[in-house]
């Protein structure tokens, strides 16, 4: 569609990712989402932003495979897909990081980091082992290069703070190398000085370019500096879509203030 | 917080790495307590009794603690997947007359022993599967198999006890010689240490107890996790049965029971293993029963009232338990290498 050719020589065209071509969803006779037109490309940092009961999550569940669209179409790199489970999203480069952290508490960072990935040596050529030392290795490096500080790679994760566990949730999704990263609400119920290593591993991955980000945010404020466009989502459809420099937290407020007193 | 590096420095520890000295490691390790208890307990016996640690007194401990460590062993893994098998008491008379009849009917006693270690596997196999499939709670569908059990195995022996089958060089190493329930034993607790520790599924079966919703979204197979710590309960409780069984010389289809199990979930519970799910210790399990060993040996020397051996042990395990939801709370306990 938007890819017909121009006379004149052009910029050459981002990548286009992700794209999702006027989704709907609707939960008995409640619609949710009523058509949702929505783009990512490579190495971008979107912010899906929106109200309780939005259509967020909805949407997130549908790019993640939980749900399925009942119409429109989703595009990854151009092919259209049609997930029927979560491992199909996963399968096709899709990381999705939920707020409600999907950490073994119990187990230390690395074994989380290498969970069903673990690396083993046969011993007497036939037992195999866990490799705790390459495992240690690597998660240490790995962390280190993500630029995320805990006190030791051994800690049970139930000892970490908040932003520690959440940095460790982010840091094992792009350890998977997706393609496409859902951060759904990174920020929630964390201190600002914890939220600036979340914020500071998303900027690291920005500038590695190794992956395309969409940033669920309900508290936009936070999240608007590392945000190369926002996208405000309210009452089932994209409102706004706008790159971040053509707009601002400021108007951002008054958008979605007004919104609460014109209900439509 | 410092939450970032220097740039361009080469990857080294991380910060705090180095400060974890062995004090700290010694603190945080959940089977410390556990220890600390079994000296201290050596200790005192040893003082009051002046005859606690010699080679007579230890080996007839060892015994005992020997048939307690291993259901403690079989317990743990399903007691960190929030899990239990109330019914391992009663498999452990079941397989004895399991290899018991196999051997009357002349199938040889190699196939006799697998004969009565498969029906334990088999029990708990369909423990697992009336766990997972039909979702009843552990503590109740093994309660029903430990009744059902019971009866069963009391109908096939006629409620008599029988002579174990005579078998040599097999009968002595499967519990005949002396020393033989207490080398399967130690070689049990070294393997499930290995298995719950250093093995794949040993971490799903902790990452299952402790998140399994996250474990599920990672991919692990749930269900399969929990059937086969299942499996390997009973078929270790099966295995108990048949080393008492040569050990003894005869085949009791009282042996074993509620007793026996309810002696393996304190040991594992006042070794550091909680029934929460997510975290427990083999080496800790192990220890306890030496202590619940021990307790009942030496108040047994000392001529004290039998009485106060149940006394002091529920007292311990309450204690225990209230240690351990204590540690689990501060965080403060990183379970052993897992």
């Amino acid at each position: 569609m938007a890819t017909s050719s121009a006379p004149s020589p052009a910029p050459p065209a981002p990548e286009r990712v992700l794209e999702a071509r006027n989704v709907r969803k609707s939960f008995g006779a409640i619609s949710v989402l009523k058509g949702v037109n929505l783009h990512l490309d490579r190495g971008e940092v979107l912010g899906l932003i929106g109200d309780n009961g939005a259509g967020k999550s909805t949407m997130i569940k549908i790019l993640s495979g939980y749900h399925s669209p009942d119409a429109g179409e989703i595009l990854i790199y151009g092919q259209p897909v049609h997930f029927r489970s979560p491992a199909d999203s996963r399968a096709a480069g899709i990381e999705t990081v939920y707020q409600d952290l999907g950490l073994v508490n119990d187990l230390s960072v690395y074994r989380n980091l290498f969970l069903r990935r673990e690396p083993v040596r046969r011993y007497l050529g036939l037992v195999p082992i866990l490799d705790d030392r390459r495992m240690e290795e690597e998660s240490r490096v790995f962390l280190q290069a993500m630029r995320v500080s805990i006190p030791s790679v051994r800690s049970t994760v139930a000892t970490l703070s908040g932003g520690q566990r959440q940095a460790i949730a982010v840091a094992r999704s792009v350890y998977l190398k997706p393609r496409i990263l859902i951060l759904d609400e990174p920020l929630a119920a964390m201190g600002a000085k914890e939220g600036r290593m979340i914020l500071d591993l998303i900027v690291e991955l920005k500038r590695t370019q190794a992956t395309s980000i969409i940033l669920i945010a309900h508290n936009y404020a936070q999240v608007f500096d590392v945000c190369d466009r926002i996208a405000w989502l309210a009452d089932g459809t994209i409102r706004l879509d706008v790159p971040v420099s053509q707009t601002s937290v400021e108007e951002m407020t008054r958008l979605v203030t007004e919104e609460y007193r014109l209900p439509s | 917080m410092d939450t970032r590096v220097e740039p361009g420095r080469p990857p080294a520890p991380l910060a705090g790495e180095a400060r974890l000295g062995w004090a700290r490691w010694l603190l945080q390790r959940r089977e410390t307590g556990i220890v600390g208890v079994a000296v201290a307990m050596v200790v005192v016996f040893q003082i009051l009794t002046t005859t606690f640690l010699t080679a007579t007194n230890l080996s007839v401990i060892f015994q005992l603690a020997a048939e307690i460590a291993i259901i403690a062993v079989a317990e743990v893994p399903l007691m960190v997947l929030a899990e239990i098998d109330l019914s391992l008491g009663n498999i452990f008379a079941l397989s004895s007359f399991v290899m018991y009849f196999a051997y009357q009917a002349h199938l040889g006693l190699v196939a006799g022993i697998a004969a009565g270690v498969a029906s334990g596997a088999v029990v708990g196999l369909l423990n697992g599967l009336i766990t997972v499939k039909l979702r009843v709670p552990s503590f109740i569908g093994t309660l029903g198999m430990l009744y059902a059990l019971n009866g069963f195995t009391l109908i096939i022996s006629g409620g008599y006890p029988v002579i174990t089958p005579a078998g040599g060089g097999l009968a002595s190493v499967m519990g005949a010689a002396n020393a033989a329930p207490f080398i399967w034993a130690g070689v049990i607790v070294v393997v499930w240490h290995v298995f719950l520790n250093r093995t794949r599924v040993g971490g799903y079966t902790v990452a299952v107890g402790s998140n399994p919703v996250a474990s599920r979204e990672a991919g692990i197979q749930v269900d399969q996790v929990k059937i086969l710590a299942f499996v390997l309960a009973g078929a270790l409780a099966a295995l108990t049965g048949i080393i008492e069984a040569f050990h003894l010389s005869s085949i009791d289809p009282l042996a074993g029971g509620t007793g026996l199990l309810l002696e393996g979930i304190a040991a594992a519970v006042i070794g550091g293993t909680a029934l929460t799910g997510g975290s427990g210790t083999i080496v800790g399990a192990a220890v306890g029963a030496f202590v619940i060993s021990g307790l009942n040996d030496g108040l047994n020397v000392l001529g004290v009232n039998a009485y106060a051996f149940d006394l002091i042990l529920g007292v311990a395990i309450v204690v225990a338990m209230v240690l351990n939801t204590r540690i689990a709370r501060s965080g403060g306990a990183s379970r052993g290498d897992v």
